[in-house]
């Protein structure tokens, strides 16, 4: 099985290598088929390990060599394939084969083709890393690594410039791309005094080892580990206050959307949770922080999504607003139904996002939802795909979101987190109407798109055929709950929800009543011409629409200061302290030497006279300073 | 008594009249006739030596210092002529092609 593991892991970098041979050439086909051949493969192995494990129920474990030995540091770079990280290997592995078919039609006119398919295969053998690794520093590289895929991928097209507001609203992908690097890295630092004081108290980062020894800790050091852990995972996951790279981050090419900022790397945060869960356990009250941060983003991005007009800013909200719900559970305990979330949610996400980038190509990438419409005549492949995503989003029965969703909300109702529950009712009734918005807006209604000049077109069948398996699973992913706790049980704590009978029929009954009407508002009101124009006035709707003024306040909060402050550090400190002393040292040795470069005259006589005086003071300096006899 | 003393005082005023010569003479023939003055002070100053303390090394020493001196001028001689015929001159300041 050792076999399997490695060829899961490293297939993705051959691919990755292949590619990346032939960056700087013209479009290959090939580079994209091999990067999905060798993706597929990775895909099987992971299949073959997780009915292994299904079999044995026994983690594989593999130890490739020592990596850091130092003193009493050793840190091997070691993997192993357990009950969650298969779960993650399989997910990962899935939606990232399906997008790289996907983009083989979506990037086909890019210039950057083989370039693309480098990055995409690095940054699922980095995400790989992460989950499979058997350390705190393996996951690190990993969460590095994805950090600096996902870095590369928003900037994928670099070249476009940073133009005002007013010429495009969007941003220059650049910007977009460094926002990202910037906020994870702060979230990193917090990660990475997490890992320093599990090491400092611990002596080992190996995960076997930290959760063996963790519940002997004083319960403050511990608390300090939740903290500084979670302060990584929110910044890899997005979360309030580090989560408007997000939403820019939907600069990069709409693949990348799908797989990196939708399914994978920012689930992350979720897997560093559930994975730690010996540490979170021993303190619920950051649990339940945890959790309570959740339950806000999932209504706060929730709200954003209402009155957004960018196509993909909207799926971007809703997936912050959907990890917030993973949090809830993972904060509140229920480690696995976090986890089958985030496979779900992979699911129609990636699916969504796909969807969205068959629009964009069809609408020459443009993205205000208030200028398509009626687009389901022309495709309509791509719309059934998108509202089957969006009932899975939405939680409607029998898809699988209402399955996660629904679980996620009877956790919070059963710990009695009324408060909370409320919120993500809230949160859900949000889901459905914006969901819906956009189909309503983009498909149905007024063929908006013809008075703007598009001919839109249905995207290859290779590329709807990469969406049919994301489609069917979005479907049914749901009826495996079972199996599926049953599995990764084995390993995460169990969750049971004390809520039986009536009561638990009138929870899924509200849940889906509060989804429906979501729905039906959203039909209603945009099948007969929209909200009026006067909500644009309004307070709240300019509110939601600016994102709550956060980007603005982040810019004059932060980012002027910090101009400010560079500024001060340049012309006052740099320029005037350390440049002026090291120019003064400069300018001593260049007079010097300018002075003394009179005595190379060339002149045989000169030096001579020279000669003559060192061979004096040499004369001198043996007289003053011969012992005395 | 004609001692150690004379013999070294006699060979640092000749060295010093040589070093004198050095610095000031331009033509280079009579910078070598100072460069041979020099090494002839050095000589008196081992024979002298040699002789106190009763050790033929000195002495040796000089024969090699006598030797070595007469191909050098050998060959200074000859490089001298050659920049004579070049330059036409074999004044020292004429020797300066590079500037610092």
């Amino acid at each position: 099985m050792e076999k399997y593991v490695l060829i899961a892991l490293f297939a993705p970098l051959v691919g990755s290598l292949f590619a990346g041979a032939y960056a700087m050439k013209p479009k290959r086909l090939i580079t994209g088929i091999v990067t999905s051949a060798l993706l597929f493969v990775s895909f099987v192995s992971s299949l073959i390990l997780l009915f292994d494990l299904l079999k044995t129920e026994e983690a594989v474990r593999v130890k490739l060599f020592d990596w850091i030995t130092t003193g009493s540091l050793n840190i091997p770079f070691g993997f192993v394939a357990d009950q969650v990280s298969v779960i993650m290997m399989v997910t990962v592995t899935l939606v990232s084969t399906l997008v790289h078919v996907y983009s083989i039609g979506y990037m086909e006119h890019d210039k950057g083709f083989n370039r693309f398919f480098s990055y995409l295969s690095a940054f699922v053998f980095s995400m790989l890393v992460l989950v499979m690794s058997d350390n705190f520093a393996g996951l690190f590289i990993g969460w590095e690594g994805v950090g600096l895929c996902s870095w590369l991928l928003i900037g994928f097209w670099y070249y476009k410039k940073d133009e005002p507001k007013e010429v495009n609203p969007s941003i220059s992908p650049s910007w977009a791309a460094n926002e990202a690097f910037i906020m994870n890295r702060i979230a990193d630092l917090g990660m990475l005094i997490g890992l320093f004081i599990i090491y400092w108290h611990i002596g080992s980062l190996d995960y076997n080892v930290v959760f063996a020894h963790v519940n002997l800790l004083d319960i403050a050091i511990i608390t300090m580990m939740g903290i500084f852990l979670f302060i990584g995972a929110m910044g890899k996951s997005a979360q309030f206050p580090l989560h408007t790279w997000l939403a820019d981050a939907m600069e990069g090419p709409t693949p990348v959307s799908a797989l990196i900022h939708a399914a994978t790397m920012v689930t992350a945060g979720v897997y560093l949770v559930v994975r730690s869960f010996p540490i979170y356990s021993q303190i619920p009250n950051i649990g339940f922080y945890i959790a309570a941060l959740g339950a806000f983003v999932a209504v706060f991005a929730a709200s954003m999504a209402l009155v957004n007009t960018d196509l993909k800013r909207i799926i971007a909200y809703s997936t912050l607003s959907q990890l917030g719900y993973m949090f809830v559970a993972a904060g509140l305990g229920a480690y696995w139904v976090a986890l089958f979330h985030l496979m779900t949610h992979a699911f129609f996400k990636a699916l969504l996002f796909l969807g969205a980038g068959n629009v964009m190509h069809a609408m020459n990438d443009e993205l205000n939802i208030f200028k398509m419409g009626g687009l389901y005549k022309v495709m309509r492949w791509t719309a059934i795909f998108m509202i089957i995503a969006s009932l899975a989003l939405s939680g409607i029965y029998p898809f699988a979101g209402f399955f996660s969703k629904d679980k996620i909300l009877e956790v919070a109702f059963d710990a009695q987190h009324y408060i909370l529950w409320f919120m993500l009712w809230v949160g859900a009734g949000m889901t459905a109407f914006y969901s819906f918005r956009l189909i309503m807006l983009v498909f149905f209604g007024e063929e908006r798109y013809k008075k703007y000049g598009f001919h839109p077109h249905e995207a290859h069948w290779y590329m709807l055929a990469a969406m049919a398996p994301l489609a069917l699973l979005a479907i049914v992913a749901g009826f495996f709950e079972e199996p599926f706790e049953e599995f990764v049980t084995q390993l995460l704590p169990e969750y049971h929800v004390h809520i039986h009978g009536i009561l638990a029929v009138a929870l899924i009954g509200l849940t889906t009543l509060i989804a429906l009407s979501g729905i039906a508002l959203a039909v209603y009101k945009y099948s007969h011409g929209g909200f009026s124009p006067k909500w644009k006035e309004t307070f709240i709707y300019k509110l939601l629409y600016n994102q709550y003024y956060i980007p603005v306040l982040y810019e004059k909060l932060f980012i002027e200061p910090y101009k400010e402050l560079s500024k001060i550090a340049w012309k006052e400190l740099d320029l005037r302290i350390v440049d002026a002393t090291v120019d003064f040292i400069a300018g001593i040795i260049y007079k010097s030497g300018f002075a003394g470069r009179v005595v190379q005259s060339g002149n045989l006589s000169k030096m001579l006279r020279w000669m003559v005086i060192g061979l004096l003071i040499l004369l001198v300096l043996v007289i003053v300073y011969s012992p005395v006899r | 008594m004609i001692t150690l003393t004379h013999y070294l005082v006699l060979s640092a005023i000749l060295f010093s009249i040589a070093l004198v010569g050095v610095l000031r003479r331009k033509n280079l023939l009579m910078l070598f006739f100072a460069t041979e003055i020099a090494l002839n002070a050095i000589n008196i100053a081992f024979a002298a030596i040699s002789k106190y303390y009763g050790d033929l090394t000195g002495q040796m020493f000089a024969f090699f210092v006598i030797a070595i001196a007469a191909s050098e001028v050998a060959v200074g001689l000859g490089l001298l002529i050659i920049w004579y015929k070049r330059r036409g001159t074999i004044d020292l300041d004429s020797l300066q092609t590079m500037h610092g």
